[in-house]
């Protein structure tokens, strides 16, 4: 098998995001029976002309803004501010950044605002929440409302009173004319009739924006909103949500990648009392009032089922698989005459394993049909997107489909796409009652995407003066984000191409970047030593002036490089890298521990320099750096899914080890806080420097260059 | 099948009748709608299902109902009194320590059982024993702080 076939192949990308929804065609092309066996009611839908495929996701989040200040800005009569955007917090601390840049537009504290997000039924559809889009894109679409709702109310007051707006001051809800002391209230003037006719003008775009060095509320660590919901275990999830008569639900699964269903007997199921059986061609679920009810009903039919099996790649020849698969061949070096020129050349191929996101909440949807309408609560990134695609296996219009996405429990990129939502949708419809589906973990780590695993080869020359003089870089299956060198390299071909992949792509923090970045890392190093050079050097003298230099010269004062590097401790070792993406900079430093007897290699210090333009929220930003860190500990160092025979080896957090407490090296961070740019999102590229300067640490401590993600130090290593 | 089991939950007498072999965590959530114990791995690899029973940390996911049979369990819920929040509450939210937030109610009542038991613990004492609980976020730093907050706390 070349594919999964549960995928059709339609890798969306957009945005640089990987959307590879699982295609639904039920009731599409055949006629469908959906059984539900309690009732003994059948259910029968029509044939109807195949939909024209349509591309799944959201729009790309951010652009002009052409919708009215009442679409994000909401000033009730009791002067309450809703703030109303489309994107999601997963824990990446957007809900309180767009707080703030309401706040501070509106001179309100930020307990005056309530900000609602991903009810697609009530908020703008601001695209996904990827990309570390929400920082350049939607911060500045809130402001600009929130500016214009401040005009507008100034303008209201300036009139009544038949001053100018500029004797007027606006605080924490208050409109106060300097001069008389006279004063309005937001909520007074929201009940005028002239401020609900101004807020459905367009937002201008004109607004002033409150310059950066007059932030009063942006700029300062403002907490999570809703954190005590949070430490009280008040915050409903999606996983939380329950509905009346509400039933669970449960899917049967193939046993391994792409296995036909043969035969299933289905009656031990039916003959369970409370239990509703549901069959539409291969898809097969079971709804119960209880988890375990719908469980034993599953096992029930699960064991009657007979499935043929199709071929499918093993974990550990992926990475020839891959390479022989590139559509139209891996390009050639055409550089030969700098090669043959060169005083140093090298050539190398670096490997970066599949992982995956595995976030604490596993997909999850609760769906409600009412009067042909679904609403849906579950947990995504791309509620619009969602919505679509709801849309599209329903044969619904769009209105018809409401997705509300409460706070959710991590996404790293793994919740693009909508197929709990849709099997739990078919469950509801077929049970005629709400039902909750949550996948277990072994299921997200078998049927949830995966961040591609990377083939990446690169071929370098060096001239006399030990500078690059020409380079090539070709990242195989993983993507083109961050494929370009930072560095003057001379002559230079940088791509990516696409293989077959064998499993179910989907994005990641920081995306193919992490992988490029690793590869390019650690090959600078190569190319570092080949020339005799130490490797910071060896980058400056590659590095024009500007923001990367800036974040890796800062990471090396502050870790000491120089003198360290001095240091010769048996089994200790430093390394270093950096690198862009997303308009935000990195460097990493990294203290290493050598475990020869078992094998380990023990983080012991990174020191990091990043920056993002003018910082928002200081602590929110270092806490997304430090996630970003160790999370980058787990690919670096130990998660790989290991499959075969088209079943994952390792679907469990017994088996696929994370980060945890014991992994955690000394931390040493420090944000540039450059207040002259604009802001750019920080939850991403922070991750992508921490593998490299590890492999490289390895190899300064052993001389042992290790050239896959996760590094793993060899059987047999030098004394 | 079903048998009616008495138990204490968050100080309050309980009895549920249904299947005893029915996990605590479902039970919790789906009959008795205490939903801040979270589902995060089924088979006590994360934390994020702990709860106290007779005071010491259990992984719900993998007890049975039956098996708690006339014990005191305590839940994300039952920890603060009155709206009054238990200091290990406090030190979370002092010290930001969350980030999506789902594993936050399982970290709490592992570090209420470990700081019951163990009013002063050393550090490696606290990294050893959290150490079964996952952050998939990695938010461990502003954990660890909220820990050593706690266990500062708990030693005045």
């Amino acid at each position: 098998m070349e594919r999964d076939p549960l995928s059709n192949g339609l890798s969306l990308i957009e945005d640089e995001q990987i959307i590879e929804p699982v295609p639904f065609d039920f009731g599409l092309k055949r006629r469908t029976f959906v059984q539900i066996v309690t009732t003994g009611l059948m259910i029968a839908a029509a044939p109807i002309s195949a939909l024209a495929q349509q591309r799944g996701g959201g729009q790309r989040g951010g652009g002009a803004e052409t919708r009215p200040v009442s679409a994000r800005i909401h000033i009730g009569r009791d002067g309450n501010v809703t703030v109303l955007t489309g994107k999601v917090e997963m824990g990446q601390g957007a809900r309180a950044e767009f707080t703030q840049a309401a706040a501070e537009e509106l001179r309100l504290r930020v307990e005056q605002i309530q900000v609602v997000l991903s009810d697609t039924d009530l908020v703008p559809n601001d695209g996904l929440t990827a990309g570390s889009r929400s920082t350049p894109s939607t911060v500045p679409l809130i402001r600009q409302a929130a500016a214009a709702a401040r005009e507008a109310l100034l303008t209201l007051a300036a009139q009544r009173w038949s001053v100018e707006p500029s004797a007027i001051e606006l605080r924490e809800g208050k409109l106060t004319h300097t001069a008389t002391k006279r004063t309005l209230t937001f909520g007074e003037l929201a009940q005028s009739e002239e401020l609900p006719k101004a807020s459905e003008q367009p937002a201008p775009t004109d607004a002033k924006l409150t310059a950066t060095r007059d932030w009063k509320i942006m700029g300062n660590s403002v907490l999570r909103p809703n954190a005590r919901d949070l430490v009280t275990g008040a915050h409903r999830y999606a996983s939380d949500i329950k509905r009346p008569g509400m039933l669970r639900g449960k899917i049967l699964r193939p046993p391994s990648y792409g296995a036909k269903l043969v035969s299933v007997d289905l009656a031990p199921a039916k003959e369970m009392k409370d239990v509703i059986v549901v069959r539409d061609g291969d898809f097969i679920g079971v709804c119960a009032p209880t988890t375990h009810l719908a469980q034993l009903a599953l096992e029930a039919i699960a064991k009657t089922a007979k499935w043929e099996s199709v071929p499918h790649p093993a974990s550990k020849d992926v990475y020839d698989y891959l390479r022989e698969r590139v559509s139209g061949g891996v390009p050639k070096n055409e550089f030969a005459d700098e090669l043959a020129a060169a005083k140093h050349k090298l050539r190398a191929t670096y490997h970066t394993a599949y992982i995956q996101h595995a976030p604490m909440e596993t997909r999850v949807a609760v769906a409600e049909w009412q009067d042909g309408k679904l609403t849906v609560w579950t947990g995504t990134q791309n509620p619009f997107g969602y919505r679509s695609e709801l849309a599209r296996a329903f044969r619904l219009s769009e209105d018809k489909v409401r997705v509300i996405v409460p706070d959710t429990g991590g996404g790293f990129g793994g919740k693009h796409t909508g197929e709990a939502a849709i099997e739990t949708a078919r469950l509801a419809q077929a049970a005629g009652k709400p039902v909750s589906l949550k996948w277990t973990r072994e299921e997200e780590f078998t049927w949830a995407s995966f961040r591609p695993a990377a083939v990446m080869d690169a071929e370098a020359s060096l001239d006399e003066n030990g500078k690059l003089s020409s380079w090539y870089f070709i990242n195989i299956n993983a993507g083109g984000s961050a494929v370009d060198a930072p560095y003057r390299t001379g002559k230079k071909n940088n791509r990516s191409v696409n293989s077959q992949p064998p499993l179910r792509h989907g994005s990641y923090r920081a995306l193919a970047s992490t992988a490029n970045n690793f590869a390019r890392e650690c090959f600078m190093d190569e190319l570092a030593n080949a020339a005799g050079a130490d490797p910071l050097e060896f980058r400056l003298a590659h590095l024009d002036s500007g923001r990367l230099r800036d974040v890796l010269e800062a990471a090396a004062k502050r870790f000491n490089w120089t003198e360290r590097v001095k240091q010769k401790t048996r089994n200790r070792g430093f390394g270093l890298a950096c690198g862009t993406e997303k308009g935000s900079y990195v460097a990493a430093c990294a203290e290493v521990e050598i475990d020869r007897e078992r094998k380990r290699i023990i983080p012991r210090r990174v020191c990091q320099a990043y920056e993002c333009g003018a910082i928002i929220n200081p602590d929110n930003l270092r806490a997304q750096v430090e996630g970003c860190i160790l999370m980058g500990l787990g690919p670096a160092l130990r998660e790989a899914m290991q499959f075969e025979n088209g079943r994952m080896q390792n679907a469990s957090f017994g088996d696929y080890e994370v980060p945890r407490f014991t992994d955690l090296p000394e931390l040493d961070i420090h944000l540039l806080n450059r207040t002259d740019l604009d802001s750019v999102g920080g939850s991403e590229t922070p991750i992508i420097a921490v593998a490299p300067a590890i492999g490289n640490a390895v190899f300064q401590a052993t001389g042992v260059r290790l050239r896959e993600m996760p590094l793993r130090l060899p059987e047999k290593m030098p004394s | 099948m079903d048998q009616t089991i008495n138990f204490m939950l968050n100080g309050q007498p309980k009895t549920v009748t249904t299947d005893p072999a029915r996990r605590l965590l479902e039970v919790l959530r789906e009959d008795l709608d205490l939903t801040g114990t979270k589902y995060g791995c089924g088979e006590s690899e994360c934390g994020a299902c702990t709860v106290l029973v007779d005071g010491a940390a259990v992984r719900s996911c993998v007890r049975s109902l039956g098996s708690v049979a006339g014990k005191k369990i305590t839940t994300i819920e039952g920890l603060s009194l009155d709206g009054k929040l238990h200091p290990v509450q406090e030190a979370f939210l002092a010290e930001q320590a969350y980030q999506c937030g789902y594993c936050i109610p399982g970290m709490i009542l592992g570090l209420v059982s470990l700081l019951e038991r163990k009013p002063v613990p050393s550090d490696d004492e606290i990294l050893s024993r959290m150490d079964g609980h996952l952050c998939r976020c990695c938010g461990y730093p502003n954990i660890v702080k909220a820990i050593r907050h706690a266990a500062a706390q708990a030693r005045r």
